[in-house]
């Protein structure tokens, strides 16, 4: 009993290919759209590299680019194959082709829904990945003037302003380090000589922000310096300032957007799926109905197509014993080894035989 | 003598009717690139209407969307006309159209033109427009807690993060401006007093900018304060130090963007008013090559085409006297009054 059986008269096999092969055409644009997601992704994380500790993130954009090349390459042997499906002199040269097509095309469709899975399951690892890269960012903020950190500050600045963040948690995090390169500060004042000594590693240590933190929507001009000091500055209250600076930290800032940008891609890379499984189910029926209609006499009449020969437990047990056969090829058969082992024992005593002649003379 | 003639056979003028039907198309996708582009250009004077003063002239976005549209609507009915026209029967139906057709397609190109000086000449306006802007936008800084102008300091802080630039020519403009709001300071210091009573208007004058007006790119921590006094900071001297701050003023960045658009917005009228002008020439010889076929049966035969039909003087020297016919039917003759004279 075949599997989802479906009659196709001449007219309705025409009819199967020609929608195959648009839907085949429809299927290389949403590959040419899998590919450009991808590289677009990339390119948005490549941009902020510099905050990224490690790469693990990128798994996803580069099988994203894979999938959407393969599925270009796959999709357009649909296309072609659809072409020569109703000529039935071309037809059969792709016969041997289609088995390994369909093994692509699932391959592909769980390559995709390993990527969906996958943008999910790295949010941990890019978090991770963010809190180093930023807590080093803002180490070697005041590096401006060391070889290969020298741009460290301007990145900093550009995505705190770009992202409306401050510092890696909070802008409390700018507190704890030395912001300012030791360049610019003048160690004959006394003020200076003090915050230096007034901490064990001898850093110059501020309660104040760079101004990349600054929001432009508080209502007053941005207080960088002296944050927690209430009497510092005139009807400012440290508690309860909320507009002064940006209260979001990078980290969690840069976590949202790329976990925003990759769930955006879900719903679209869910419906390649779709697109992709039904060029597959219907390469099948075409694929029956047109064999069924070459082996019939007369060429015109009608055809059945399916998707299993016979229903899944008959097809799953045929497939079994076909690569039990194959594995037994490599075994030895038990009857003709003892025939075997025989034939062996006899040509090992004529070669002792002759071996044992020479030493008596 | 007919101007521009040329001879046209069956394949001639097919090869002609489909290459005049993509070119049609082409000005079509051209129309709809011109409307996106009203669109864009009208969407990004709105968003920087506040530091115009919400007066800024809306003329050449609007003719945009408009010619965009019209565009592709004579364009289309054009191709729709390519692609009848070998079919005798419809071309037949068609033949009136042709004339005003052409017409509408020569006055939408002086439109064309129009707008091209527009897109060119206007930019002036945008000029002044900005520079006025910006110097009330300065001024009113300050005002966050006054209705209508409380974003002000955002839209300003934006423009010059995003402008990369600062103050209306330069940073200098902020000297001369209180920026700080009453309510942040402490008019009860001696500092603040001294500075209040040191200028005539009683205004509370800094040399320092906002924090907007900062470089990222400048190896050493923002100096927004104290800005020309080089003993107050470490290792500082105003008038060397260039990567502070930036150097530009925002009526000159502002501008040059605005620049942009239009100057791009002015070639691509003038790469459209020239395939416009290709079209009507082309549809010109085509209906001439059908209309003059000496065998109208027989779709084999020969025919010529041409862009006038007397030559280029001789068609001016028609034009000319038919206006002034035009004008002398409202004139009685002298002829004819005599007679009633006579008889009465």
């Amino acid at each position: 009993m075949a599997l989802l059986k479906m009659k196709f008269s001449q007219q309705r096999r025409v009819r199967l290919a020609q929608g195959l092969w648009l839907l085949s055409w429809l299927a290389v644009m949403c590959g040419a759209f899998i590919f450009c997601l991808g590289v677009y992704l990339k390119i948005e994380l490549l941009r902020r590299d510099e905050v990224m500790e490690d790469t693990d993130i990128h798994a996803v954009p580069n099988l994203l680019m894979l999938v959407g090349l393969a599925s270009i390459g796959a999709n357009w042997v649909a296309s072609r194959v659809c072409q020569d499906s109703l000529d039935a002199s071309r037809f059969p040269r792709w016969k041997v082709l289609l088995l390994g097509w369909y093994a692509v095309a699932v391959l592909l469709c769980c390559l995709l829904l390993a990527v969906v899975v996958l943008s999910y399951a790295l949010q941990g690892r890019l978090e991770e990945s963010l809190k180093v890269g930023l807590r080093n960012g803002i180490r070697f903020y005041k590096d401006t003037d060391v070889p290969g950190r020298c741009f460290q500050k301007e990145t900093i600045d550009r995505l705190q302003m770009e992202f409306r963040c401050c510092g890696n948690n909070n802008f409390k995090d700018w507190f704890e380090i030395q912001w300012v390169s030791n360049r610019y500060l003048d160690f004959t004042s006394q003020e200076v000589k003090d915050r230096i000594r007034s901490n064990v590693d001898g850093r110059y240590l501020l309660d104040g922000v760079p101004f990349s933190c600054c929001n432009p929507a508080s209502p007053r001009p941005c207080l960088q310096n002296q944050l927690t000091d209430s009497r510092a500055h005139y009807n400012y209250e440290y508690q309860s300032e909320e507009l002064n600076l940006y209260s979001r930290g990078c980290r969690q800032a840069l976590t949202d957007y790329y976990m925003g940008l990759m769930n955006s891609t879900g719903p679209g890379v869910l419906s390649v799926i779709l697109i992709q499984l039904s060029v597959l189910l219907s390469m099948r029926y075409l694929q029956t109905a047109v064999d069924g209609a070459m082996a019939l006499e007369s060429p015109e009449g009608e055809s059945e197509g399916y998707i299993l020969e016979k229903d899944v437990k008959a097809t799953y047990a045929e497939v079994k014993a076909k690569a039990l056969d194959l594995l037994k090829f490599a075994q030895v058969d038990p009857a003709s080894e003892v025939a075997g082992a025989e034939e062996g024992e006899k040509a090992a005593e004529a070669s002792a035989k002759a071996a044992t002649p020479p030493p008596a003379s | 003598m007919p101007f521009l003639s040329l001879k046209f056979n069956l394949q001639k003028r097919v090869k002609l009717a489909q290459g005049l039907w993509m070119l049609y198309w082409l000005a079509v996708i051209v129309g709809i690139i011109l409307f996106s582009l009203g669109i864009f250009f009208k969407i990004e004077l709105r968003k920087r209407s506040e530091i115009m003063d919400n007066n800024e002239s809306h003329l050449v976005p609007n003719l945009l969307i408009l010619v965009g549209m019209l565009s592709c609507g004579l364009n289309a009915f054009g191709g729709k006309l390519c692609h009848d026209s070998l079919d005798p029967q419809k071309f037949s139906k068609m033949k009136p159209m042709l004339r005003p057709y052409m017409l509408l397609c020569c006055g939408f190109n002086v439109l064309l033109l129009l707008l091209v000086l527009l897109s060119f000449l206007m930019q002036f306006a945008v000029y002044l427009t900005l520079a006025e802007g910006l110097k009330n936008a300065i001024r009113f800084y300050k005002d966050t807690d006054t209705p209508g102008r409380c974003f002000m300091k955002r839209t300003l802080d934006m423009t010059q993060i995003e402008f990369r630039c600062c103050g209306n020519n330069n940073f200098r403009d902020w000297f001369e401006v209180q920026w700080i709001s009453n309510r942040y300071l402490d008019m009860s210091n001696d500092v603040v007093k001294d500075r209040v009573l040191s200028n005539v208007e009683g205004k509370y004058l800094m040399d320092s900018v906002p924090f907007s007006c900062c470089n990222p790119g400048s190896p050493r921590p923002c100096i927004q304060h104290h800005l020309t006094n080089n003993s107050a900071h470490y290792d500082y001297d105003h008038r060397t130090e260039e990567l502070n701050i930036w150097n530009r003023g925002c009526r000159q960045a502002v501008f040059s963007y605005y620049s942009g658009i239009m100057n791009s917005i002015g070639a691509l009228l003038i790469f459209t008013i020239v395939l416009e002008a290709g079209d009507v020439a082309g549809l010109k010889y085509l209906s001439t090559a059908l209309e003059t076929m000496a065998d109208p049966e027989n779709p084999e035969c020969e025919s010529e085409g041409w862009l006038l039909e007397k030559g280029f003087k001789e068609t001016l020297a028609d034009l000319l006297s038919k206006v002034k016919t035009f004008g002398r039917a409202n004139q009685v003759e002298e002829g004819g009054a005599s007679p009633d004279a006579d008889a009465t």
